[in-house]
């Protein structure tokens, strides 16, 4: 039995794309939780609403539904980054300054609206069936599985890059500086002048402006998009990535983002193999389970994440 | 006029502001919105279901119907199991998780900890119980004609049990210590520790009875419409906003809030369709952030 390398290596890239669109979202969450300590339960509606935003723009006419635009890709996920971003805006303005969870209970209830609006409002959404025939970007290759695998590999690594290259610049510049001096004292950073809502908000809406952008990549790499990709349990893969690789830094992001795809796909093998079919359902409900037991374990273990946060004093000087 | 809207919406209302009692109460006592909150309310149910269902086997005569009801005797005693077994595991899940977070301090941790409970139990449940949903009984509850609108027996039920828990609750909140401790807790844990009083056992205390009554709550649901694994985490987004429309620690904020989102749902659901229904709590939710973010009988920061 000869081993089908090309379709193993057409695996890989599909596995790693995935990581990559995941990580932008989970980069977006670090610049909320990790950077500014804001709860965000509501992730998964933020990507979708970006995802949505994008799949509206580029797809061509749809006979009774908004959008189909036809615009290019990249039109797209500016578009999803600043709806992603504007609705966040406006769940910033509106709840951050209250007490902290409340921050995270409208965030909720946001989740639960825009599942409404993407499984009722057909005519805006598509409802139930989603979105379908999304540009792809190089989408002539898709006839040789790898050659077009490798090439999505590419360029949303380019995208990844250069998102990552921008927010290590963030987060070591004097904005970077001060949303980490909010979450670990409030009072001091007032008391020098920061405006902790106005800096909450701005880490806020361009996290939020990640998780559209991670929508839209999703949408441009897959093709089709419908309100099932978009449930909580997206957003608890999320924050289970974010926990695991390490809160406050980006490489712990990414790190978590590639552990928790892998066991996400690994655990979808398995209980594929092993269970018989009509156990396939709680299948999928002992894997929220294993990711829960491993976030967990990471929690008991390693409290910071598997790449841990560099407390600086100052560049030139490393905390004690 | 039609008044079935209005009073199914009352009904509604009144099993909702029990969930939100469970939220009040620990919300305000230990100060953070526990996500897992839905959770307990199924948990409760599958409680009652599993003892309900054992003792209508073992003792035939306790799975006989109340009149015109699907209720049973053997239902009223799976209410105190599954009660029992939800203040049970919030007080686990207090020892195991929350109760090391506490110490390490930041009480957001503690809510984000919540949300990975909840999604963790809900799992459990699903993996355990299959997702098909489970009835208390195959039988129908006929709705009996009180001239202003119809009533099944088991809705009139449920509302009894509404009341019957809200007065208890109401009389330990002011009328015994530990009630008093519990506001004492909710105000300041350090200064409730200066005088005296034992704040872990006010904790715990408050796990259980929040515990508890999320979990009649949740077997009031399970009568009037089906025991599921999703139950409560579909009903925490209203219990959330009912409980902050009222003003966080208030009880009677709770029931006012709840009756306020019911009836608010069964509004919307007459007007714009049953799909709807999840959209009123935030709109409340919002409304009251907006304007008035301690609630209707909460006091300001």
């Amino acid at each position: 039995m000869s081993l089908d390398l090309v379709g193993l290596a057409t695996y890989g890239c599909s596995f790693l794309v995935l990581v990559l669109v995941q990580s932008v979202a989970c980069l977006g969450l670090n610049l909320q939780w990790g950077q500014t300590g804001l709860f965000n339960v509501g992730v998964a509606a933020i990507v979708a609403v970006g995802s949505y935003a994008s799949a509206l723009v580029t797809t061509t006419v749809v006979e009774g539904r908004f959008g189909g635009y036809g615009l290019p890709v990249v039109v797209g996920c500016l578009t999803a980054m600043v709806v992603a971003g504007g609705v966040s805006a406006l769940i910033g303005v509106l709840t951050l300054r209250l007490r902290s969870d409340y921050l995270a209970i409208t965030t909720f209830g946001v989740a639960v609206v825009i599942d409404l609006v993407l499984r009722n409002v057909s005519a805006l959404t598509g409802g139930p069936l989603g979105i379908g025939f999304i540009p792809r970007p190089f989408e002539g290759l898709a006839s040789e599985p790898l050659s077009f695998g490798v090439v999505t590999l590419v360029w949303v690594g380019a995208v990844v890059a250069l998102v990552y290259g921008v927010l290590e610049r963030l987060v070591a510049s004097p904005w970077g500086r001060v949303l980490r001096a909010l979450r670990e004292d409030e009072r001091a950073a007032a008391a020098l002048g920061k405006s902790p809502v106005r800096y909450r908000l701005e880490a806020f809406v361009v996290g939020g402006a990640l998780m559209g952008l991670s929508g839209a990549l999703f949408a441009h790499t897959l093709g089709f998009i419908a309100p099932e990709n978009f449930t909580s349990a997206l957003t608890f893969e999320l924050w289970a990535m974010l926990i695991v690789g390490g809160a406050g830094n980006n490489l712990g992001a990414l790190v978590g983002s590639a552990i928790v795809v892998a066991l996400w796909n690994l655990t979808g093998l398995l209980t594929a193999l092993v269970l018989p079919a009509d156990w396939q359902a709680r299948g999928a409900a002992l894997r929220i389970v294993l990711i829960g037991v491993l976030l967990a374990l990471v929690i008991v273990i390693r409290p910071r994440g598997l790449v841990e946060e560099r407390v600086a004093v100052s560049r030139d000087l490393d905390a004690p | 006029m039609n008044l079935q809207v209005p009073v199914d919406g009352v009904i509604d209302g009144a099993l909702l502001a029990l969930g939100a009692a469970g939220v009040t109460l620990t919300y305000g006592t230990l100060r953070f919105g526990n996500f897992a909150h839905g959770e307990l309310v199924s948990v409760g149910a599958y409680g009652a279901w599993l003892a309900a269902g054992a003792l209508a086997t073992l003792v035939p005569m306790l799975g006989v119907t109340f009149d015109g009801a699907t209720a049973t005797p053997a239902l009223l005693i799976g209410l105190v199991v599954g009660a029992l077994v939800a203040g049970g595991l919030a007080l686990a899940v207090d020892a195991l998780v929350y109760r090391r977070l506490r110490a390490r301090g930041a009480a957001i941790n503690i809510v984000m900890a919540s949300f990975g409970v909840s999604m963790a139990l809900r799992a459990l449940l699903e993996a355990g119980f299959g997702a098909r949903p489970r009835y208390y009984s195959e039988d129908l509850s006929i709705a009996l004609d009180l001239q202003v609108a119809r009533v099944s027996p088991d809705r009139l039920m449920v509302v009894a049990l509404v009341m019957v828990i809200f007065g208890l609750l109401a009389l330990g909140a002011t009328r015994t210590r530990l009630g008093r401790e519990m506001r004492a807790v909710g105000e300041n844990p350090s200064l409730a520790a200066i005088v005296g009083i034992d704040v872990p056992r006010v904790v715990r205390a408050t796990w259980m009875v929040g515990g508890a009554v999320a979990g009649a709550a949740g077997v009031g649901l399970g009568l009037l419409v089906q025991v599921r694994p999703s139950m409560g985490a579909e009903l925490l987004l209203p219990m959330f906003a009912a409980a902050i429309v009222g003003g966080i620690g208030s009880l009677r904020g709770a029931l006012v809030g709840g009756l306020l989102v019911g009836l608010g749902e069964a509004i919307a659901v007459q007007w714009a369709g049953p799909e709807w229904r999840a959209g009123v709590s935030f709109a409340l939710l919002v409304a009251v952030l907006v304007v008035r973010p301690q609630g209707l009988f909460g006091r300001a920061p």
